[in-house]
């Protein structure tokens, strides 16, 4: 008989599968995983702290830095909760900027996902594809507000700038080429067997088990359940327009993998009806005080993120900076249940696996 | 002479008169709005909220169930969308946290975020809680002591906490027994103090 022996492996905190600074402690059994204890934190740059001491558009700047692929609805986030402390009226066209850029922000963070998603598993060329779009979005977001990753784009009451001439034009123009090529990727990958082989019935999980473990986006809706905030508790003008909640039953990568993309579809189909309704001129800026100071309270306010909910909560005491300021990050709430998930699992399916769940370690170490 | 070059001691002065007559405005104003709001309030008695039954249930389940002497206070959040909330001791908290997840009418399985807050006078956790099915919101205070802050873990009740329970304990210092892994979770496992205390001093004003 063999002589077989428990090993333990050590996986990052630099390792290109974890997408960051990532580590995760294996007890390995030949190739079987009988142990796995993440280790977080490389990252960690007190957000929660640093925003004791800043009024509440400096901290702006920071939500940027927390979830860096989907900077857009960081920012929403924040100036949402103060809003909805302060009870601001939003001019029409602001919010139609708003939503505008979140869904945008929706596809190009999904074809993220999507390109370093495959790249994992060993595919490498969806990844080229997916940035060719990803990068004529981040191009309308440069021309918009003057960076392609860290936007600083909302103010509370608004936006800072008005989208340039031509600009919804070229949003509008955008949509049907990004309909053809998703048609493009379903054909690349979708029905790829090798690709099937490796996420079907990999990472499975049931609809209890995903609410108790509080995951949200396409973690939770992979398992069947129909939550999405922009339906269940509207913020924005969401309530406004047409689309559907993507679910799949399965509970598996292979779900995961089919909301994401189905997401992507029902941006696109967000993104029509509103450069259709955009309105032809006004405010982008709501009377907002000079010194933004919340009345003495708190508040927590969720939105849907591209990687579930992202919640701010802020207890003010009547100052302009808050006595304190929670962010409830999605992707720290989910990266919870791989140890879970990775235990029994042979070790090729850790990285389909910890890819599914789509994190971003700035947001997990907030 | 109007254009004669004015001495810095009396542009302070003149700098000073205007602050005065600036905040003496501000204090009139402030005035005048505190008593236009104080009269408008007694002509017309507030309006119940609407999620003021949602709160009575709430009570009503909890006194019958838990024990009628557990909650500190009880109110309606009306800066948070009406939010019902709830104040309650951690000793309590044991007791009162798989009733909220498993009693029939509330069925709060999912807990939305979980923040700690050092009050200064006390520490207090705020859990924001959902049911999923009626889309109702609450929110759950636990109290505890400033010195020896101690909040029962509810990793077995809601497996979401577990991590959030760390993270509180890492930047806070509350201590929640019957956690599985009560360690540190963002920082180092030798950091000194807990950052988001009020009264946290930095032990290497280097880093």
């Amino acid at each position: 008989m063999l002589r077989t022996e428990e090993l333990l492996l050590n996986v990052g905190p630099q390792h290109p599968s974890t997408h960051g600074v990532f580590r995760i402690v294996l007890k390995i059994d030949g190739e079987i995983i009988k142990e796995a204890t993440p280790v977080i934190g490389y990252l960690h740059r007190g957000t929660e702290k640093l925003a004791e001491n800043l009024n509440y558009t400096q901290i702006i700047p920071y939500t940027d830095r927390m979830d860096y692929v989907s900077a857009m609805t960081n920012n929403y986030a924040l100036v949402n909760s103060v809003e909805k402390m302060m009870q601001l009226e939003i001019p029409e066209r602001a919010e139609f900027l708003r939503l505008i850029v979140m869904e945008l922000q929706r596809i190009a963070s999904h074809l993220v996902w999507f390109g370093t998603y495959l790249l994992d598993i060993g595919a490498m060329s969806p990844f080229l594809y997916a940035f060719r779009d990803r990068e004529t979005i981040i191009n309308l977001f440069n021309e918009l507000c003057g960076a392609r990753l860290t936007y600083f784009y909302m103010r509370v009451g608004g936006v800072k700038w008005d989208a340039p001439e031509g600009w919804i034009e070229k949003v509008k123009n955008f949509l049907p080429e990004m309909r053809r090529n998703l048609d493009e990727y379903h054909e690349l990958v979708s029905g790829n067997e090798i690709f099937l082989a490796r996420v079907k019935g990999i990472g499975k999980y049931d609809a209890q088990t995903a609410i108790n473990f509080g995951l949200s986006g396409a973690n939770l809706r992979s398992t069947g359940v129909k939550w999405d905030l922009r339906k269940d508790q509207p913020y924005s003008i969401y309530d406004r327009f047409e689309f559907d909640v993507a679910t799949h039953p399965d509970g598996d990568c292979w779900s995961r993998y089919v909301v994401r993309m189905e997401e992507i579809k029902q941006s696109i189909r967000i993104l029509e009806q509103a450069v259709e309704q955009f309105p032809a001129e006004g405010e982008i800026m709501g009377k907002v005080p000079r010194v933004i100071r919340p009345a003495e309270g708190e508040v927590y306010a969720g939105i849907e993120s591209p990687r579930g909910e992202i919640g701010v909560h802020i207890v003010s005491k009547g100052k302009a900076e808050p006595y304190r300021l929670k962010f409830r990050r999605p992707s720290f709430t989910n990266l919870q249940i791989l140890e879970k998930l990775l235990v029994g699992e042979n070790i090729t399916n850790m990285v389909t696996i910890l890819g599914g769940i789509d994190i971003v370690l700035g947001e997990v170490d907030g | 002479m109007s254009d004669e070059i004015k001495t810095p001691e009396q542009l302070e002065a003149e700098k000073a008169a205007k602050v005065q007559a600036a905040a003496e405005a501000r204090a009139a104003r402030a005035a005048a709005k505190a008593a236009a709001e104080a009269e408008a309030a007694e002509a017309t008695p507030k309006e119940p909220s609407p999620q003021q039954p949602i709160l009575d249930r709430l009570v009503a389940i909890v006194n019958e169930q838990v024990g009628s002497d557990i909650i500190v206070e009880s109110y309606i959040n009306e800066m948070d969308a009406h939010i019902p909330t709830l104040v309650v001791k951690a000793d309590n908290w044991a007791a009162l946290a798989p009733i909220l997840k498993n009693h029939e009418e509330l069925q709060l399985e999912y807990l939305r975020n979980l923040s700690g807050v050092d009050r200064e006078t006390h520490m207090e956790c705020v859990y924001y809680l959902i049911n999923l099915t009626n889309k109702q919101n609450y929110a759950i205070k636990v109290t505890t002591d400033r010195d020896n802050a101690i909040i029962p873990s509810v990793t077995p009740v809601w497996a979401t906490a577990e991590w959030n329970e760390r993270e509180v304990f890492d930047l806070l210092g509350i201590q929640f027994p019957g956690h599985p892994n009560m360690k540190r979770i963002m920082l180092t496992d030798d950091w000194v103090g807990h950052p988001l205390r009020k009264d946290y001093v930095q032990i290497d004003s280097e880093v």
